[in-house]
């Protein structure tokens, strides 16, 4: 049964509409639905405790500390675990404006990180260059650099919508949008 | 067989405690730091270049994001730069001014909050970060408040103000804790009573925090003029010296205060002092700000040509920042941009000071070091 499925489709199980008919409830239903069920077991537990890189470049970087704070707590959405080795984060929010001389080390910490491994662009610089666009030394947008999962927009933006980005990634996860392995 | 000496070590462009993207080389004898080097650039973004494409209020915005963590006082550098290049065409009425004046000393105890917090975070206490950013969200609220920003405002004006304060934000001398992050003067009220007794009981008066810097990196009163160190780090090593006392701008000459220095030799425990009874002598402005301001309404914004362009000429403004001197050095040509911005940062010399004072101390101090003369990376690189 598990052959058969498209690879999209295998979260359909946790839709309440999912019919099981006779001859699949012939077969033994658990066993058949084990990748659906490990994917949502894996992307609830990786969903909750998204450990970010503690890793902060410009100004965004001290609204990231502000949502790690107490006021905003990033704990509530289980990434307060500031990991500072690469190899131990799975989560890389490029906070601030990265130029020339720094991308070359975001490229080189996404790298070290082990899968599975998420970015936020958080703010205009990390998205497209922000106010610096037109300047002769920054990276307009850190999609340049590494693949990036949510843009957030803002010049800072406010923790709450950092918080929102942690959220979208973890709903990625848990509805299997996003697989546990990066392409690109 | 050979043994190697020495031990070249790399902290950072990611490290922990590098407060952003700086590039620490060490060179390690054991523990014993025997050479240090700092590497900048990280996050250079050109701000002096693109000011020339900038008309001159359009500078204001990216002056807030050199020193992220004190934007009033970068803005009132740049702001009253241009208006001492105006001359007499440009007058700030007076409550611009003190508005100015009350959010630079608001703005100075949110910075050096955070200055605070993160040495001790440096050093291996986190509790005092959080103490700290409790604290500084409050400000944030009232900030926002104020000028529509938690962190880079755009607020100040060339000839004022953007808007006036709102409607209730100053409060009343009674107003208590529950009050903090609604008035102006709830929260420096909580501050006084509650803030910093804090801050002197947890950290201040802590053996293990004094153990950890009392006489670590110390820097002579010679070497701090020598070296053309400014702000807490100056007076950390006993100069008395103080641009808001010494040459004042805005309006500083109508404020009574002190100006705090170290005693026991410039080590990181007299520049801690020095930025802790600063917050204090900046909430005594403030409060003189307040009662002011809470008297005398009025204008906030002067009159000013609708293209701005000053005439032909140039000037240099230094003010005290909360880091230190900061200054800028404006070149116009009759035109609606500047010809040339130059910025003068004081993270940006007190980091030439790490090879002079890290070398002979241990690695652990060197973290220690970088905390007490808190240095923003956005204003080093620009
Ligand atoms: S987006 Fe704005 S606040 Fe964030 S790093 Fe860039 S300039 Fe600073």
């Amino acid at each position: 049964m598990a052959e058969n499925q498209v690879p999209g489709q295998e979260l359909d199980w946790l839709n309440d509409s999912v019919v099981v008919s006779d001859a699949e409830a012939n077969q033994n239903v658990i066993v058949g639905k084990l990748p659906a069920v490990v994917q949502k077991v894996l992307g609830w537990g990786y969903g909750n405790s998204t450990w970010p890189l503690g890793f902060g470049i410009a100004c965004c970087a001290i609204e990231m500390m502000a949502a790690s704070c107490s006021k905003y707590d990033i704990a509530r959405f289980g990434s307060e675990a500031v990991r500072m080795s690469p190899r131990q984060a799975d989560l890389m929010i490029v906070a601030g404006t990265v130029n020339e001389k720094m991308a070359v080390v975001v490229r080189r910490l996404y790298d070290q990180m082990a899968e599975p491994k998420f970015v936020i662009a958080m703010g205009a610089c990390a998205s497209n260059g922000g106010p610096y666009w037109d300047t002769y030394n920054v990276v307009d947008g850190v999609h340049k650099v590494v693949p990036v999962d949510v843009y957030v927009p803002g010049c800072p933006p406010r923790p709450e919508a950092l918080l929102q980005a942690l959220m979208e990634i973890q709903e990625m996860l848990k509805t299997g949008k996003r697989g546990l392995i990066t392409k690109g | 067989m050979e043994q190697a000496k020495e031990l070249l070590v790399n902290m950072g462009p990611q490290h922990p405690s590098t407060h952003g993207v700086l590039r620490l080389m060490v060179k390690l004898d054991g523990e014993t730091v025997t050479w240090c080097e700092p590497d900048i650039g990280y996050l250079h973004r050109c701000f002096e270049k693109l000011s020339e494409f900038k008309t001159y209020p359009q500078v204001i915005p990216f002056t807030d994001r050199t020193d992220y963590l004190a934007a009033i006082t970068n803005e009132l550098c740049f702001v009253e730069g241009t208006e001492k290049l105006f001359g007499d065409a440009i007058v700030v009425p007076e409550r611009a001014q003190y508005i100015r004046v009350l959010l630079a000393e608001f703005q100075r105890i949110c910075s050096h909050l955070l200055a605070l917090g993160a040495m001790a975070m440096d050093i291996g206490a986190i509790t005092p970060f959080l103490y700290a950013w409790r604290d500084r969200e409050k400000m944030y609220s009232l900030f926002e408040r104020i000028t529509g920003g938690r962190m880079l405002y755009n607020y100040l004006r060339i000839g004022g103000v953007r808007n006036d304060l709102p409607a209730g934000i100053l409060g009343t001398p009674t107003d208590g804790e529950d009050k903090a992050d609604q008035t102006i003067w709830g929260f420096i009220n909580y501050f006084d009573s509650y803030v910093w007794p804090q801050w002197e009981a947890l950290v201040t008066d802590n053996r293990i925090f004094q153990w950890r810097t009392q006489d670590v990196g110390k820097l002579s009163a010679a070497n701090a003029i020598a070296y053309g160190a400014s702000g807490a780090v100056l007076r950390g090593s006993g100069v008395k010296f103080d641009l808001r006392k010494n040459l004042p701008n805005a309006i500083y000459d109508r404020f009574e205060f002190d100006i705090p220095v170290g005693k026991a030799g410039g080590d990181c425990f007299d520049r801690w002092i020095v930025r802790a009874e600063e917050m204090r002598q900046s909430s005594r402005i403030v409060k003189q700000a307040l009662a002011w301001l809470a008297e005398n309404p009025g204008e906030t914004m002067g009159k000013v040509p609708r293209i701005l362009k000053p005439p032909k000429g140039e000037i240099y403004h230094r003010i005290e920042g909360a880091r230190g001197e900061v200054s800028c050095y404006i070149v116009s040509d009759g035109g609606t941009n500047p010809y040339k911005v130059k910025w003068r940062s004081p993270c940006f010399v007190h980091l030439q000071l790490m090879p002079l004072i890290c070398p002979g101390q241990k690695i652990a101090d060197v973290i220690a070091i970088l905390g007490s003369i808190d240095i923003v990376l956005g204003e080093v690189d620009r």
